[in-house]
């Protein structure tokens, strides 16, 4: 396919704007100095009808779950119901400002007020807040809960326990919080063994962060006694809460002995990716840490929903305003959709096809760890590998079929790893598929090597190399 | 369930194929002892069809009173105007369907828009590198001064008080992680950042001084220059909060030397929302381009030389570098990027200066309007002003809130939200979407119900 044009490379500076009104009269440059103007606006300038082609233009050279399978292993890539965006878009919820009264934005503060409710229930934790955006950004807030919080007992813990697969955002998070980060091994079954935990556990430990189901689609199953160990030594269990789509109404990270959780509800609730966000990851706590959340928290008077800012030892605030609030909005629609069956379903049907493909994939690739998955599975291309075909190669040809690639090369204690998570709202046909493409694949290996190290084919570019961009380093036009 | 399209009869094929009978075994790895426990807890309301939640959702949005009022609100949130492309761009499912572009050769036209707004976000800042987006700007602010720190290796970061009070609390929540020492420069009787102090407080501990422009209560730092220059005197960085509108007129931070920009880019075709997701537009120096927070997207070819886009400089980030990564950002606000990309290529040079141009003329004209009609009332800070700016009543400001309330107008933000001691004072701001109508009659009711 031909590139597309940069903007710049097709802006034409006589062009006019979009109309806009003219009655200026207060704009005589002489009111402000010339040393406060700017000399220049090197920006370009499109007609519309431009810029619209252009995007669309953009937009069919892109990938998005509407179009296909896109099991991207820890992303929980399901459907995004179309009623959530149409609700998401009314005027009475777009057009309210933050600073608006309370008295005139009750509807805002309803739907953070039902979600937390909500959400309490699907978790097991007493309270939340909504500002975290993302789940990092909630890793970061229920870190620093917990660092308030031990300074208030007057304990000085420096350090965060992380098992070896987990997300690269939990020792990231804990860096920024102000901790050391130790990695615990995991056991020959791919899970936090009690005996090894207890080893790295000592007075220091402040928190172990868990991901449950783990990285590689595994429910910790030691989970009791691994809170048990955890709290005797006076630390905390952190809930990575990536992979909740695993367990609802099943598991409630609250019944399992965590502290704090963190939610992504662009994951679990279905709320859409947006190619990178906008998520949301909002972190709920047991009752003896809810005075160390971020404030305003929404609460209720029995009349009028209100913004309670009087939280004693509140950590402060992660963001301006109340959070990432359309995402809140259409997560809460979800629920309400769903409703507790629904969700329940979701979880199974999510846990039946991760682990039907598992079963079906396992002799074509390496199953590293063969016992009963959750919501996804990691598979190892170690025997392609020895056929001089990397990971990277199988994904970048699963792509000429109209699939996205599982997540690669994560988690890393895993090699040559492919982590499939195929979710709930895909049909046994579309699995079979998969399947299927993936046998030919392993054939082609075979058969037909070069058309596997030089995939993909059918995108419209070839395969792009990353190191180039790296040395000739360019991160903007001109 | 439609969300799950599975028939019973598959359910009972991939059951058999798995060798097991029912759903519940596929959960035989839990403990009976939580299971149970969720069984008795997890107690949600019945699910509820389309035709029901489109009514009690309208319903609930209706409570929301305030849509129908004319609105001088801002304070880091704006009421610009969006045009309607941007809606349909952002709605296009392979956009908005899609995640982080692991995969670049299906992800070229969100790399591409990315790499566009990149390259937009450095004209309009005037700075060398922009990243794909933060969350917002308080949390980018907070970043910011992290890099300062990691550039540097000082531990004090000055802000000036002129910054939104939210963007502080923000910075010192983030500062009681890495535990840097925060210190708050005040403002002069003008409302600018008040120089003697700066001087007095730079010292070799110094990583950067944080300034936002225009401030929170609307007023151009006019000695941002000079206050930049300072700062680099004393080997310390400079770094700049924008209210992106403004840059159609005032001068860029690129031309006073700023060292990192943050802004928050709801402004740049965002709704109000209730608070977000909007953009924390971050922006730098290329001499720091390693220690830039969050993802990066650069251009490359592909094995036929093709031109193409691809993440770059990923080991900055969390998941190859882990806990030695920039920051842990990993989702951000593409979504709200890629809008603001269409904003900006639609609107242009000359649409943005006239946007900027109206956003000013509205607000002077208010100004003038209150001053002429209004005499109970001064403005605190007789500096220059852009698009907000404070007025001071004889009388509570509640007084006069409430009463215009009760005339459907938002008068702004009451300053006491932020500051208990400043009871008389209201923050007004105006945009291109308020009327000289709306605006006359925002004066004549300030007139009648100071009566």
């Amino acid at each position: 396919m031909k590139e597309i044009p940069l903007i710049y490379e097709i802006s034409n500076e006589d062009r006019d704007t979009i109309s806009l009104p003219q009655d200026i009269e207060f704009f005589p440059q002489e009111e402000l100095p010339k040393e406060l103007l700017r000399k220049d606006l090197p920006l370009p300038q499109l007609s519309e009808v431009e810029v619209v082609r252009h995007f669309t233009n953009l937009s069919l050279r892109n990938f998005g779950i509407d179009l296909g399978f896109y099991p991207l292993g820890s992303c929980t890539m399901k459907y995004n119901p179309k009623i959530n965006e149409e609700l998401a878009h009314l005027p009475g919820f777009t057009k309210i400002h933050p600073y608006t009264p309370e008295d005139l934005s009750q509807g805002c503060l309803q739907i953070i007020y039902e979600l937390e409710k909500l959400l309490c229930n699907i978790t097991g934790m007493d309270r939340f807040t909504f500002q975290p955006s993302a789940g990092a950004h909630g890793e970061l807030t229920g870190l620093l809960i917990i660092k308030a919080y031990l300074k208030d007992k007057g304990e000085r813990r420096n350090t965060v326990l992380v098992p070896d697969s987990a997300h690269g955002t939990n020792p990231a998070s804990a860096v920024m919080a102000g901790f050391k980060t130790i990695e615990i091994p995991s056991d020959e079954r791919g899970l936090v063994n009690p005996n090894i935990l207890k080893k790295y556990m000592n007075k220091d430990i402040a928190v172990l962060m868990l991901t449950n189901p783990n990285t590689l689609g595994l429910f910790e199953r030691n989970i009791e006694e691994i809170s048990e160990i955890v709290h005797r030594e006076g630390a905390l269990l952190y809930y990575d809460g990536a992979n909740l789509n695993g367990i609802m109404g099943y598991a409630r990270p609250g019944d399992m002995g965590f502290d704090v959780v963190h939610i992504n509800l662009h994951k679990t609730f279905s709320t859409p990716h947006g190619g990178g966000g906008p998520g949301a990851g909002p972190v709920g706590v047991k009752e003896y840490l809810t005075h160390y959340l971020p404030k305003p928290l929404v609460d209720f008077d029995g009349e009028k929903y209100f913004l309670n800012y009087n939280i004693p030892k509140s950590i402060g605030r992660v963001r301006s305003f109340y959070g990432n609030f359309s995402v809140l909005l259409k997560a809460l629609i979800y629920i309400k959709l769903m409703g507790e069956e629904g969700l329940r379903k979701s979880t199974e049907i999510a846990v039946l096809n991760a682990n039907y493909l598992k079963e079906k994939l396992k002799d074509i690739f390496n199953l590293p760890y063969p016992s009963l998955c959750k919501h996804e599975f990691v598979l190892s291309g170690k025997k392609q590998k020895e056929k001089g075909v990397r990971v990277l190669d199988i994904a970048k040809r699963i792509l000429d079929f109209g699939i996205h690639a599982p997540t690669i090369s994560f988690p890393l204690i895993v090699e040559e790893a492919l982590m499939i998570e195929p979710t709930e709202t895909e049909t046994k046909y579309t699995l079979d598929n998969f399947v299927s493409v993936l046998e030919k694949i392993n054939r082609e290996i075979e058969e037909n090597v070069d058309i596997v190290k030089t995939a993909p084919h059918n995108t419209p570019i070839k395969r792009l190399d990353e190191v180039l961009a790296v040395k000739n380093l360019k991160v903007k036009w001109g | 369930m439609p969300y799950f399209p599975h028939t019973p009869k598959e359910i009972q094929e991939m059951l058999s194929f798995l060798n097991i009978e029912t759903l519940e075994e596929l959960f035989a790895d839990i403990p009976e002892s939580i299971r149970e426990k969720a069984r008795e807890n997890f107690k949600l309301p019945k699910a509820k069809s389309e035709i029901e939640i489109f009514r009690e959702l309208e319903e609930i949005s209706n409570k929301n009173k305030g849509k129908d009022f004319i609105s001088f609100l801002g304070g880091g949130a704006y009421n610009h105007y969006i045009p309607s492309v941007i809606k349909q761009i952002i709605s296009y499912p392979t956009f908005y369907t899609s995640y982080t572009p692991y995969q670049p050769e299906v992800s070229q036209g969100f790399l591409q828009a990315l790499f566009e707004y990149q390259s937009l976000i450095c004209d309009l800042t005037g700075m060398e590198v922009a990243n794909a987006s933060l969350y917002e700007a308080g949390s980018g602010v907070a970043e910011a001064s992290l890099m300062a720190y990691r550039i540097n290796g000082k531990k004090d970061i000055l802000i000036s008080q002129g910054v939104h009070p939210e963007y502080r609390e923000v910075l010192k929540t983030y500062l009681n992680g890495i535990e840097l020492n925060y210190k708050e420069i005040p403002l002069n009787e003008n409302g600018e950042t008040d120089l003697k102090v700066i001087q007095e407080y730079l010292s070799n501990e110094t990583s950067c001084l944080i300034i936002q422009n225009p401030n929170f209560f609307g007023v151009i730092e006019s000695k941002i220059e000079y206050i930049s220059e300072l700062v680099h005197k004393n080997n310390s960085l400079f770094i700049s909060i924008i209210y992106p509108i403004s840059l159609g007129i005032l001068k860029a931070p690129g031309e006073y030397n700023a060292d990192i920009v943050v802004g928050e880019g709801q402004c740049l075709g965002s709704p109000l929302n209730f608070g977000g997701p909007y953009l924390g537009i971050f922006a730098t120096k290329r001499e720091f381009i390693r220690q830039i927070p969050g993802r990066l997207i650069g251009e490359t070819r592909d094995m036929e030389g093709k031109r193409g886009f691809v993440s770059t400089l990923q080991t900055r980030e969390q998941h190859i570098r882990r806990a030695k990564a920039t920051s842990n950002i990993c989702s951000n606000e593409a979504l709200s990027a890629l809008a603001t990309a269409v904003y900006l290529s639609l609107l242009g040079r000359k649409g943005l200066k006239k946007v900027a141009e109206l956003c000013y003329d509205r607000a002077h004209y208010a100004r003038k309007k209150l001053l002429e009609n209004i005499e109970d009332l001064e403005f605190p800070y007789p500096s220059y002003f852009f698009n907000e700016f404070v007025v001071k009543f004889k009388k509570p400001a509640k007084v006069v809130y409430e009463a215009l309330k009760n005339k459907k107008i938002l008068a702004g933000i009451p300053l006491n939200r932020f500051f208990p001691e400043r009871d008389k004072e209201l923050l007004l701001a105006f945009t291109e979407m308020n009327t000289k109508e709306e605006i006359d009659y925002l004066v004549k009711t300030i007139r009648e119900v100071l009566k």
